[in-house]
């Protein structure tokens, strides 16, 4: 039990002791809903895996955010991958990638149909891979700034002349601006994503908050730390201080991880992208620089995407409300597709693609999520 | 939607259950004897009326990937899961195995005798023998290495269904759960674990024999958590039994390096497969008695009581964690190593 | 979004380090991380790379500060002081 200094980080008693002070906290702001957001699938993941939800005052609206790099991968991306797939070109990537839907088809469903399909933990993985062949190798990349490190420490870490990589990298940053601006939104404060902001230090955040006059707590993922962000969340919100407080200083400094920071923008440059179901994100995709194009399997192969056109983007995908439920203005009830033309089988927006987004956990949950109050 | 069969349609979960439905059940011809549980019960075997016994019958197609992991093997894979599925259903006197494998051309024949060796090793401890079977051999590329197929026949006096959950029942499982899933996923996406994961691979037939001939009518209902894991058997005999059925998380046996294991991949260890363990629901009067004897046994020393039947939100699987409670969903498709 | 796992650093090769993580060990890069790790300290894990080092005094921080949030609590609402007194003396959990 070598890791057991984190125990206390999830004992009950003490998560009592902070969702009291939520609750409290909620009724002294007076406002139904205190609506706050997270942009950070993790924190969904362990708000779920430990039943936080069902100790969350009912006032309180915690919404999740565009906070799944998986969810927020757009079509043409998942069609580049599955289509040099197709064409017999060996792909590496994340678990999470395989299932999510292209305009076509998934990799899931590439894989079923005869392509190579390699599923790995690590970019280290996919480089060894590499190592064993001569064949091509594309590393189709996904996550956030913190996985798009490891992507580019790869890169820099001299990988043999057949790996190459497909970018579908996001930096978060940018995409809270356009959340924050979206029309209608009741956000009042954020939790930002903790392992994101070990690499690029919380004063990320300074700007933005001057420019939204709204908090910002950097919180962890362990039951406590996502709890007690909650309560450093409300504080703020309740005395009307928008500032940024870091509450994952074991993790998170002001100015983050720069070696890190080095290694990212050494080899990536921010580009402005598509997120599905969101928006056009200013500088919100991560791509190769010049000085990798050489691996960059976007300038080395010509990849043909025209034989997907023939299937035109689905006419539902125009009906999908994915934009608005992460801005917290609209709830999957909404949305005529939700349960009928989109399930988690055959998903047509972000949310409902990964086991992190809304509609799918509403899905999964008979549009009942979670259990509050009852015991 | 694509109209091939993809992996996740193997895996355990919704998609498997709607495939076997829609292609193998639905119309299938089938005329049993009275008291029978045929195919479209979907249970772990069939349970044919003959006289005032019943014969069981159970097939199992067994392919993994390595063929040897730490704990086991595909021989012992394939013996097990015959032997326990015939368990399963409260039928612990095996009448005899049978054993057909399809070899790839090309294939080691010094690794096909150890293969053998294990099977043969796996039936002794068993207490049940291969009577018969069939060899066939493909050519390189038409198979992936070794492909086994075995069935059981086995006889017994009660059947017990995966069905027979009663509101008020408690849930025991008869030793830690992850053991095989995570030891084969940790070689098989080379994820560079090192520690003490093994598999749980074990004919349990003998420990059900104990727990049936001392407890007998108090067991209700049994199922092996394979493929799916912990929380697909229970999604499944939830389903079946119209009843809700809480878990509480705290006392659900998981060896520490599973656990961890499952933390660093993103798995919940409720989805992950088991090969040597059972879940029973049991009387509530009776489960602690039921837990000691399983205690008794070798195979059942971590057997713990889990959770309890309810009859409120029938056919799901409820997670009290200690901080509140939480649904656990259905598996979709296979579990894959994540990294958000 | 990122699955982040803290482990205990068993060991330090070059630029790979062998993490302890309740009893599974497995080798973490260290290219990417910014302060010397040596056996013993606690780094974060994501994708096969440490990406912070965590001084096993942080975790301890870590509560005082929680606890440091609802004594604030406390001072705004006397009613809570003594769920405050509960957590200061709240005993383990599960791992
Ligand atoms: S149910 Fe599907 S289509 Fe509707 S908002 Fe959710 S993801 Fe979009």
């Amino acid at each position: 039990m070598t890791t057991s200094a984190f125990v206390p980080l999830r004992d009950p008693r003490r998560a009592r002791a902070l969702a009291e002070a939520l609750s409290r906290l909620t009724s002294r702001i007076g406002r139904d809903p205190v609506s706050v957001m997270h942009v950070c699938g993790s924190h969904e993941q362990a708000i779920a895996r430990y039943g936080l939800r069902a100790t969350f005052p009912r006032a309180l609206d915690v919404i999740m955010g565009p906070g799944c790099p998986v969810c927020v991968t757009d079509l043409p991306e998942v069609d580049e991958a599955v289509a040099l797939a197709s064409s017999g070109v060996r792909i590496a990537t994340y678990g999470d990638m395989l299932r999510v839907p292209g305009t076509a088809s998934s990799l899931a469903e590439a894989q079923a149909e005869g392509a190579t399909i390699d599923v790995v933990y690590s970019v280290s993985q996919a480089v060894e891979l590499a190592r064993t062949s001569s064949e091509p190798l594309v590393f189709f990349a996904s996550g956030f700034e913190t996985t798009a490190v490891a992507t580019a420490a790869a890169l820099l870490g001299e990988p043999p002349d057949n790996f190459s990589v497909l970018s579908a990298h996001k930096y978060i940053p940018p995409v809270m601006e356009i959340v924050a601006e979206m029309p209608g939104n009741r956000v009042e404060g954020f939790l930002a994503a903790g392992h994101a902001a070990t690499i690029t230090g919380w004063g990320v955040f300074e700007p933005f908050v001057v420019r939204h006059g709204i908090p910002v707590v950097v919180a962890g993922f362990e039951p406590l730390d996502i709890l007690a962000g909650l309560v450093r969340l409300l504080e703020l919100v309740l005395e009307g201080r928008a500032e940024v407080s870091n509450m994952y200083p074991r993790c998170v400094t002001h100015e983050g991880n720069r070696r890190a920071q080095d290694t990212l923008w050494r080899v990536f440059r921010p580009a402005g992208g598509n997120w599905r179901g969101i928006a056009h994100v200013p500088s919100g995709n991560l791509r190769l620089r010049d000085e990798f194009a050489h691996a960059d399997a976007r300038r080395r192969f010509s990849i043909d995407l025209t034989s997907l056109w023939g299937h035109a983007p689905s006419p539902l995908v125009a009906q999908c409300l994915c934009g608005e439920i992460m801005a917290g203005t609209a709830s999957p009830a909404g949305c005529a597709l939700f349960g009928r033309a989109c399930t988690p089988d055959a998903p047509v927006g972000a949310c409902m693609v990964s086991s992190e987004g809304t509609c799918h956990i509403w899905h999964q949950y008979g549009g009942r999520p979670f259990l509050g109050g009852d015991s | 939607m694509s109209d091939r069969i993809l992996l996740k349609h193997g895996a355990g979960g919704r998609a498997m259950r709607a495939l076997i439905e829609q292609t193998f059940v639905q119309g299938a011809p089938g005329e049993l004897p009275p008291g029978s549980v045929g195919l479209d019960a979907m249970d772990d075997g069939a349970a044919v009326r003959l006289g005032d016994r019943w014969l069981v019958v159970t097939a199992d197609s067994h392919v993994v990937s390595p063929l040897f992991f730490p704990g086991g093997d595909i021989g012992r894979l394939a013996v097990s899961g015959t032997v326990n599925d015939l368990a399963m259903m409260g039928a612990t006197e095996v009448v005899g195995l049978t054993c057909a494998v399809i070899v790839e051309e090309g294939f080691s024949r010094d690794t096909l005798e150890r293969v053998v060796q294990s099977m043969r090793a796996a039936s002794r401890e068993a207490r049940a023998s291969i009577v018969t079977g069939d060899t066939k051999v493909m050519g390189r590329g038409e198979i992936d290495g070794l492909v086994i197929s075995t069935a059981g026949v086995a006889l017994t006096d009660r059947v017990v269904r995966d069905a027979g959950l009663h509101p008020g029942d408690r849930i025991v499982v008869t030793g830690t759960i992850g053991d095989h899933g995570m030891a084969v996923m940790s070689l098989r996406h080379d994820l560079g674990l090192e520690g003490d994961l093994a598999s749980d691979v074990a004919p349990i037939g003998q420990l059900v024999a104990l727990v049936l001939g001392r407890h007998g009518d108090a067991v209700h209902a049994m199922k092996d958590p394979t493929r799916g894991g912990v929380a697909s058997a229970l999604h499944e005999m939830a389903g079946k039994s119209g009843v809700g059925v809480v878990l509480d998380e705290a006392s659900l046996p998981v060896r520490d390096e599973v656990r961890a294991a499952a933390e660093l991949v993103g798995i919940d260890p409720l989805y992950i497969a088991n090969e040597g363990k059972a879940i029973l629901g049991v009387r509530a009067d009776a489960v602690d008695a039921v837990v000691a004897t399983l205690r008794e046994h070798p195979l059942g020393r971590r057997a713990a009581a889990i959770g309890t039947c309810v009859v409120e939100r029938q056919g799901t699987l409820v997670l009290d964690t200690g901080f509140g409670r939480r649904l656990v969903a259905e598996l979709e498709g296979e579990p894959l190593p994540r990294i958000c | 979004m990122c699955l982040g796992v803290p482990g205990r650093v068993i060991a330090v090769e070059g630029d790979v380090a062998t993490v302890d993580f309740w009893g599974v060990r497995k080798t973490v890069r260290l290219d990417v991380v910014d302060e010397p790790v040596a056996p013993g300290d606690y780094v974060l894990n994501h994708v096969g790379f440490a990406i912070r080092r965590i001084p096993a005094s942080d975790i301890q921080a870590t509560l005082a500060l929680y606890e440091e949030l609802l004594a604030a609590e406390d001072e705004r609402d006397p009613m809570a002081a003594d769920v405050a007194g509960e957590l200061r003396g709240g005993g383990g959990g599960r791992p």
